[in-house]
């Protein structure tokens, strides 16, 4: 145990993730980039908001960091400790996940107790008072009632088993939990009881939030930081308030102005920023900048030259070649 | 004034099983006039999927109108036969699915499939109907059309999907497009587009719109008005922005203020979501009076005892005891 408290609980150094799909005899291997050169930290206590859409490489950036798919290059460093050189075990009272589908991510023939009990033994907790204690206690401190310990998840709502899912993965008191879409599987009314449950735990137990989200209006309620991710790559990042209220990359502008805003109906602004058409396959990303076929603000520049995440401001930066001039 | 294009009036849907019947939709009435576009808001299990199967007579058991009229442009509709509902489908309503992937056919070219509108609904011949599918893929914007009506469904992307299913549904410029949560399974982005291409080929060809979501600011974004459903009834109807601005059932008052929106924080700093508490009841167990009752803010003895009628409120309706 070092006594120093790293500043940084996450770094993410020029992580790549690529896969070789297909096969020598058909076409020949290609090589997936889901997760291309990407740098990244989060600081404990603070909740990073990671946007983008399907096929993006979230997902995928968040599996290596729990250490399930190792990384092609790059580093990835918990508490100033290199992940591959950490045993899993200690990976997982650091690092844990919410899972997007509270249906599926929780085994159906495990009540709620042994759900909550399993972790603790495995990591060497086996006084059965202590163990009865702590699953009390983290039950009580996401809202379900005591005399449901015995019950299995089909018998719980959608709402109580994300509770679950929550009580899960905060049960081993990690430092880092990673909530992959942990509101989008849920009914509309129930949602804003999980948000307000999540910023809780945040706080009371110091907790650091990756939150992979594609409702903006989420990702800007909750997080400290947002990096948006299109095809592998982070294409901006900053603080909450620059990435909403001064979004520099086209992208980051476009998923904004897709976001139906009820009370502005869409004027002349938001339409102009739109991207349009779809992601491109990873599998064979477009040249330059990976998002030129959909950009409004294309240039021949755009297509011969990739652009690199510069600064625009103090922690705000952007991977566009006019990211100082005005939408 | 006109005779609207569709009214719903007074709609009940029931539900079979364990040898006990349940309303799964009660007292469900409105009206689409022509060109107009009307939301349908709720959340999975509040019946708005299955008031649109009624409408477009794809209702199966244990599934099946209780009473109620449907009148499609003049004609009563509920007990139609199913040859004249055949001849209704894709004539004069079009139907967009939330998953484009199970609404094709997986072994049918989409060329094909649009042409198939074109041959069985205008008795055109095969060799035109496919020069009038590739027109539709042009309409719906899917690039090099010449080439994608030979593709098949599992070649193209989500949004590619759906731009035919919409090219499918608008073939034969039908007076209703009926279109139940048709971006859920698309990104934002996406979304937007397809929203957007909706919106104006249904301005173009005049076919009015009745969309099913459970996106309250998608839907106020792309329609005129809006009603509210929670536990299969309508429990609130306004224009698309009086909606937002001056809900009038506390459900809708909930689901506006639960919502994380948008700039809100900016201006504001970051407040405590307000929470619907409780759960959606299941139709099993829907609690008697007002169905909102357990999870209201405003709750009274009356709430419990009594369902709420509607009143009409100047441009729209509420069913709440407490309405102001």
């Amino acid at each position: 145990m070092s006594d120093k408290i790293p500043s940084k609980l996450l770094e993410l150094d020029d992580l790549a993730v690529h896969f070789h799909v297909g096969s020598a005899l058909k076409g020949g291997v290609k090589t997936l980039k889901a997760v291309d050169g990407v740098s990244l930290e989060v600081k404990p206590g603070e909740c990073l908001g990671l946007v983008g859409e399907s096929g993006c490489g979230k997902s995928t950036l968040a599996l290596s960091i729990m250490g399930l798919q190792p990384p092609t290059r790059g580093n990835i460093r918990l508490n100033g400790h290199e992940l591959s050189a950490r045993d899993r075990m200690e990976t997982a009272r650091t690092v844990q996940m919410v899972f997007q589908d509270p249906y599926a991510s929780l085994n159906p023939r495990q009540t709620v107790r042994r759900t909550l009990a399993d972790p603790l033994r495995i990591h060497g907790i086996t006084n059965k008072t202590e163990v009865e204690h702590r699953v009390m206690d983290m039950m009580a401190k996401v809202g379900l009632r005591a005399d449901r310990a015995d019950r299995y998840p089909h018998e719980f709502s959608g709402g109580q088993r994300q509770r679950i899912g929550i009580a899960r993965a905060l049960i081993l008191q990690p430092k880092l939990v990673i909530c992959d879409e942990p509101v989008s599987a849920l009914d509309v009314s129930i949602r804003a009881q999980i948000i307000n449950l999540l910023l809780e735990l945040k706080d009371e137990m110091g907790l650091a939030y990756i939150l992979i989200s594609h409702d903006l209006g989420v990702v800007e309620h909750v997080s400290d930081r947002v990096a948006v991710m299109y095809l592998g790559r982070i294409v901006e990042q900053g603080g909450w308030q620059e990435i909403f209220e001064d979004p520099r990359h086209p992208y980051t502008r476009a998923l904004i102005a897709a976001i139906p805003d009820p009370f502005h109906r869409a004027d002349a602004k938001v339409a102009r920023a739109k991207a349009h058409g779809e992601i491109a396959s990873a599998l064979n990303p477009p040249p330059g900048c990976h998002f030129n076929p959909r950009c409004p603000m294309k240039a021949n520049r755009c297509i011969s030259e990739m652009p690199a995440l510069e600064a625009v401001a103090e922690g705000h930066r952007a991977a566009c070649h006019f990211r100082n001039s005005a939408a | 004034m006109t005779a609207p294009l569709l009214k719903v009036d007074d709609l009940h849907i029931t539900l079979e099983g364990d040898g006990a019947s349940y309303n799964a939709v009660e007292n469900v009435s409105f009206e689409i006039g022509r060109g107009d576009a009307f939301g349908l808001v709720g959340e999975s299990g509040c019946g708005k999927s299955i008031t649109a199967l009624a409408v477009m007579g794809l209702l199966r058991r244990p599934l099946g109108i209780g009473k109620g009229r449907i009148v499609l442009d003049g004609e009563e509709i509920q007990n139609a036969s199913a040859a004249r509902l055949r001849e209704l489908r894709g004539s004069k309503i079009g139907m967009i699915f939330q998953e484009p992937m199970t609404a094709l056919n997986p072994l049918s070219p989409v060329g094909r499939q649009i042409a198939e509108m074109f041959v069985l609904h205008q008795s055109a011949s095969w060799s035109e109907a496919m020069d009038r599918a590739e027109d539709a893929l042009r309409q719906v914007r899917v690039p090099s059309p010449e080439r994608r009506i030979r593709d098949f469904p599992h070649q193209l992307s989500g949004g590619m999907r759906q731009r035919v299913m919409i090219a499918i549904a608008l073939a034969c410029r039908p007076d209703l497009l009926i279109a139940d949560e048709p971006t859920t399974a698309l990104d934002v982005t996406v979304q937007a587009e397809i929203i957007d291409l909706m919106a104006e080929l249904c301005a173009a060809k005049g076919t009015a719109i009745l969309m099913i979501s459970h996106d309250l600011g998608l839907v106020a974004n792309m329609c005129r008005r809006v009603a509210v459903m929670y536990a299969g009834r309508i429990v609130e109807s306004q224009g698309a922005e009086a909606i937002f601005a001056t809900p009038r059932h506390p459900y809708t008052k909930g689901l506006v203020d639960s919502l994380p929106r948008l700039g809100e924080r900016s201006k504001r700093g970051r407040q405590r979501l307000r929470e619907i508490s409780g759960v959606v009841p299941s139709i099993a167990a829907y609690p008697s009076g007002c169905r909102f009752n357990p999870r209201c803010p405003s709750v009274t003895d009356i709430c419990r005892s009594a369902a709420p009628d509607v009143t009409a409120l100047g441009d729209g309706l509420v069913r709440c005891h407490h309405h102001e």
